[in-house]
């Protein structure tokens, strides 16, 4: 029973992370708040090096009698999660020093949430999902609150905080009735047990799916979501959008798939109910704000209810549809908070999108960009975003969910409005004073973003591919 | 030539309709006009080759359809009857391309207007020479676009956009009638090329066709509806309502379209088609009453019009009626010479009207004219050559075509004959009338216009003056020369295979031998006319006033027109408009809009409302959602029950 150090080998990514939070956490406290920049460039070397040891490492492995599994739906959504953290990290590091918001703590936090991530994607059994939940979220929900002047930051923080805990606990008083339903905590001797659907394993699931739920904001238990990203610093929204949905769609995708695939049946009916509750309010509830981050947030509560038609079908062909929409929301919304960082004038920030007015003339390369992106978000042929749209369809219908399929559709045609007017708004209206110019990482942000939507329909057998490959180490 | 005489306005219109404004005003109007002295120097050659040299031809072009046993080509069909209406439109067309170079050049859009009225000459073109009924379709319909077109020319006179679609709408109408012919002209004989058709015809006589849910003697239906479009085009009682509005568009294009081509297609279409005609005494026998009605119904209404050009358009109506009525007795070539010389002295009215009109500053009001004689003599002499020919002053062209068909009306053993006679005549009496009430209104007399137009009234530009010269001397010989190819004993040798007449027609002969006092009826009715339009206007000025005050009654009834229009409002244009409007409000805007975008955008914005309002930001509200949809599940898996 004794861990030699080579044997942890297919986790040395998050040993890299650990040890570098650590590391640096004691480089900022004791060489003060100068230390600032060198913490936040050896966090995004952390973060670049555990991409690489994450693509360079095995393809299957099982670590801690199976509570730690590498493979290759694993890499994918590790992937994504440190992308989507290296590039909110490497955005927010300009903005929170003229903002004055620059902490020593934030990267290292930052840091911290990745590791819980990596820990959750890879999740074999509960209690290593609640550790690596836990340790994700204990670290947002300080960074929620990294603007600790501001009352509107603070309160995000508070909130996410306590409604966190409310998931929490719902989180663990489900998987201990899946404990004690079917005797054991990890997935594949869960999957083995939980044979037949008695009530006590379906309201275990109930709960943990709420938990669940509540961390990639699905409808009912989104209510923190436009609050939380309206109140946090615009960088901080940046990366809840991103990389955390990444890794508890990831988590989700495989505690369904690999612990409960024999009931199916019942876990569908909810993720059906929550998927069409989010895309319906997600568009609806989008309309009437003007602020874009919390339209964002609503945007984001929409997209997590379409990624989710593609885990209700439960097939393979589904997960693929999950993974390919989980590429490109990242892609997308990390270009179009590269472009809300850079909703800056001369006397501050502004949010409201209304800002945005003929930004076509000032700034016309941006406003393509943001265009293709927004075009993208609603879903229209032959960006990116429709193509995701298209493979978590595609395979509701395969799976025989027309009704969920025809509503998602519908409630798409709903969103749209909304992007569409950023688009009119920008296109035009009268034009509003220039912003000043972008930082050069939101600008290569946006650029790789835009370019990848505009024309990933041209090239998308890698992705494709990656992701087809991903989804059958599930089955 | 063939080709060159029917493509060349088609040139014309394409060079000014596109390049109108690179090339300028001038250049489009010399291009257009210059072509147009090319295609009818050209038509005139034809003219001769075929009537005269026996030339007869079909110059096929290439395949139009061709689909199952449908088989339409474009053709160019030349033979007597297309030659006489390729050299009257090929004449009056470039002749009032020359007219109008004088009468629009104050106009800024002269190229749209020159190009309009090229294509209207190509599409006639196309009309008259076509060998079968479907390329005779596009031609009528090309005619009735440019009609369309011209009417509205000045398109920001809301009275003008009025007028072009009520000629464009009456048409349609028409123009339906027509279309279900030729349909049944398919049906019955599997084609719809003139040589298969006339082939077929005589097998038609015996058979039947189901139209309506009745079994009708099939040549009466085909030809009936075909006279339905006939009936449009030209203008006949009932559907001849848009004609005298048409007057809202140019005056050269009241000459060209209005009086002297494109409403005699009907005409022409008839004595077309005669082969199909004669196989029906029924048919002939309503476009006999059709005629004679329109001639006098139109007669009539022209005694009381003051506009000057209304007065020429009644007429025009008139005539028209006169020539179904010679149609209508089976005499064909007399129709046709009617329509012939018509087309010259007609235009040669409207020019000069329109002369008068220039000269007055775009006054056509005959209330406020008289006198003008002095000031724009040439005019009022070509205008007077008009008038005589159109009343049928012996040996001008009037003369020999409209007596002629008076006289066919007398000898016709049709049982509208008599009923025709009468009122072709009582038609001339009022012909005269209204013709020397217009006269004598506009050039005698003391003036009724104000000082400054009456002394700044003028003789037109040379480019005016030379066609109505021209036409002048259409109007005073093409009678004299023509009637034997027409009426007299030339006729077969003239027409060949163009007309049909059937064994039996011997009208043309019989016509020769009627009594001399009903020879001589109709130019005593015209010097009756001529007698009551000088009493009335010239000698006691007084009369017409207390005239109209004594028969207030019948008056009014004349001045509108019999009422046609506003019993056509009442039948016709309210039901539909109220249709449209309730189609419009509670059927579109109500039902479709209401219940389909804007509902659904106004249920979007109430959901979003309410959904928004839910976000109170309290964190109790949040939690108590979480927990209302964890218990809702809960709730759902324990009694919704999907085990």
């Amino acid at each position: 029973m004794t861990l030699s150090l080579a044997a942890l080998g297919p986790a040395l990514p998050e040993l890299l992370l650990a040890l570098s939070a650590l590391a640096l956490l004691m480089l900022g406290a004791f060489a003060g708040p100068k230390s600032t920049d060198t913490v936040n460039g050896l966090a995004l070397a952390a973060l670049f090096g555990a991409l690489v040891l994450v693509l360079i490492g095995p393809a299957e492995a099982t670590l801690f009698n199976g509570a730690f599994q590498v493979d290759a739906f694993g890499r994918f959504m590790k992937v994504l999660a440190l992308i989507g953290a290296g590039g909110t990290l490497a955005m927010s590091v300009d903005w929170l020093k003229i903002e004055k918001q620059d902490r020593f703590e934030y990267p290292v936090l930052v840091l911290l949430s990745t590791l819980g991530m990596m820990v959750l994607i890879s999740a074999g059994d509960l209690i290593a999902l609640y550790m690596g939940l836990e340790m994700m979220s204990l670290a947002l929900y300080v960074i929620a609150a990294n603007n600790r002047d501001s009352v509107r930051s603070t309160e995000a923080g508070l909130k996410y905080f306590v409604l966190g805990a409310l998931s929490s606990g719902m989180l663990l008083y489900g998987a201990s009735l899946i404990y004690g339903f079917t005797g054991s905590v990890n997935f594949a001797q869960i999957a083995q047990a939980a044979r037949e659907p008695s009530l006590g394993l379906i309201f275990g699931i109930v709960f943990t799916f709420a938990g669940l739920c509540f961390k990639v904001s699905a409808v009912p238990f989104h209510m923190w979501t436009p609050d939380v990203y309206e109140g946090a610093p615009a960088p901080v929204t940046a990366f809840f959008a991103s990389a955390p949905k990444v890794a508890a769609m990831a988590v989700f995708v495989r505690f369904a798939m690999e612990a409960l695939p024999n009931v199916a049946h019942q876990w569908q009916q909810i993720i059906v109910f929550v998927s069409i509750a989010s895309m319906a309010l997600g568009s609806f509830a989008a309309i009437g704000q003007r602020n874009f981050k919390r339209l964002m947030a609503y945007s984001s509560i929409g997209h997590m209810g379409f990624a989710l038609v593609g885990l209700a079908a439960g097939t393979q062909q589904g997960v693929q549809g999950v993974l390919v929409y989980m590429a490109v929301y990242l892609v997308m919304t990390l270009g179009t908070f590269a472009c809300i960082l850079s909703m800056r004038r001369k006397d501050g920030m502004v949010e409201s999108y209304d800002e945005l007015a003929g930004l076509a003339r000032t700034s016309p390369v941006k406003a393509f960009m943001l265009a293709v992106l927004m075009f993208s978000l609603a879903g229209i042929p032959p960006l990116a975003g429709f193509l995701a749209k298209y493979y978590v369809f595609l395979a509701a219908i395969e799976a025989g969910l027309y009704t969920l399929a025809v509503i998602g559709v519908l409630t798409s045609v709903v969103g749209a409005f909304y992007y569409l007017r950023i688009v009119k708004i920008m296109y035009f209206d009268e034009p509003a004073a220039a912003f000043e110019p972008m930082r050069s990482e939101p600008r290569v942000v946006l650029a790789i973003s835009g370019t990848f939507t505009l024309l990933f329909f041209v090239y998308p057998a890698p992705l494709i591919a990656a992701a087809a490959a991903a989804a059958r180490a599930l089955f | 030539m063939h080709q060159a005489i029917v493509f060349l306005p088609l040139v014309g219109f394409l060079i000014a309709g596109l390049f109108g404004r690179l090339i300028g005003a001038r250049a489009s109007e010399l291009v257009t006009t210059g072509l147009l002295m090319i295609s009818a120097f050209f038509a005139w050659i034809v003219f001769f080759q075929t009537a005269f040299g026996g030339h007869d031809g079909t110059v096929e072009l290439f395949t139009w359809m061709a689909s199952g046993k449908l088989d339409v080509t474009w053709a160019i069909r030349v033979d007597t009857l297309t030659a006489v209406m390729l050299i009257l439109v090929t004449t009056v067309s470039s002749l009032v391309h020359l007219y109008s170079m004088g009468y629009m050049h104050e106009d800024p859009s002269r190229p749209r207007f020159f190009a309009y009225l090229s294509l209207f000459t190509f599409a006639m073109l196309m009309l008259v020479t076509s060998d079968n009924l479907v390329q005779l379709f596009f031609g009528w319909e090309g005619v009735g676009l440019a009609s369309y077109l011209l009417i509205g020319f000045w398109y920001d006179k809301p009275s003008a956009c009025a007028a072009a679609m009520k000629a464009f709408i009456v048409n349609r109408v028409g123009d339906f009638g027509f279309a279900l012919g030729i349909f049944a002209v398919y049906l019955m004989t599997g084609s719809v090329a003139f040589e298969q058709v006339f082939a077929a015809a005589p097998s038609l006589m015996d058979k039947n066709i189901l139209f309506l849910g009745h079994e009708w003697h099939a040549p009466t239906v085909i030809c009936l509806l075909l006279f339905i479009g006939a009936m449009g085009k030209s203008a006949q009682l009932g559907l001849h309502t848009w004609l005298p509005d048409a007057m809202e568009g140019p005056t050269p294009v009241s000459a060209l379209i209005h009086a002297a081509t494109m409403v005699t297609a009907g005409v022409f279409m008839v004595a077309r088609l005669s082969p199909l005609f004669e196989l029906s005494d029924t048919a002939l026998n309503v476009v006999l009453f059709v005629g004679a009605s329109t001639a006098f119904f139109a007669a009539t209404v022209g005694c009381v019009q003051n506009d000057i050009k209304r007065v020429i358009a009644y007429s025009t109506c008139s005539q028209l009626g006169y020539m179904f009525v010679a149609l209508g007795t089976g005499a064909y070539s007399v129709g046709v010479f009617h329509l012939l010389t018509h087309g010259f002295f007609k235009a040669l009215l409207f020019l000069a009207a329109g002369s008068v009109i220039h000269a007055m500053h775009h006054e056509q009001d005959m209330r406020h004219m008289g006198g003008l004689w002095r000031k724009i003599p040439f005019t009022y002499a070509t205008m007077m050559i008009g008038g005589l020919a159109l009343t049928g002053f012996p040996f001008t062209a009037g003369y020999f075509s409209k007596d002629a068909i008076i006289e066919t009306a007398f000898v016709s053993h049709s049982p509208a004959a008599t009923y025709a006679w009468v009122m072709t005549v009582a038609a001339a009496a009022l012909t005269a009338f209204y013709t020397w009430r217009q006269m004598f209104m506009t050039f005698h007399g003391k003036t009724r216009a104000d000082h400054h137009t009456f002394d700044h009234a003028h003789e037109s530009p040379l480019t005016m003056l030379i066609p109505l010269g021209v036409l002048s001397l259409g109007a005073l010989f093409a009678g004299m020369i023509l009637y034997p190819y027409f009426v007299g004993h030339d006729v077969d040798h003239f027409f060949r295979e163009s007309i049909f007449m059937a064994s039996d027609n011997k009208i043309l002969e019989e016509m020769h031998h009627i009594p001399g006092w009903a020879k001589w009826a109709p130019t005593v009715m015209m010097a009756l006319g001529f007698a009551v339009a000088y009493w009335m206007y010239i000698a006691n000025t007084a009369v017409p006033k207390a005239l109209a005050k004594q028969n207030d009654v019948l008056y009014r009834f004349l001045l509108n027109k019999w009422y046609f229009d506003e019993l056509y409002d009442f039948l016709f244009v309210r039901p539909t408009m109220w249709l449209g409007r309730f189609l419009w409000k509670q059927g579109d805007m109500r039902v479709i809009d209401g219940y389909g975008p804007n509902g659904v955008s106004a249920r979007v914005i109430d959901v979003t409302n309410r959904v928004v309002r839910l976000q109170t930001g309290y964190l109790y509200h949040y939690a108590f959602v979480m927990l209302v949809g964890v218990a809702a599940l809960i709730t759902w898996f324990m009694f919704g029950g999907a085990h």
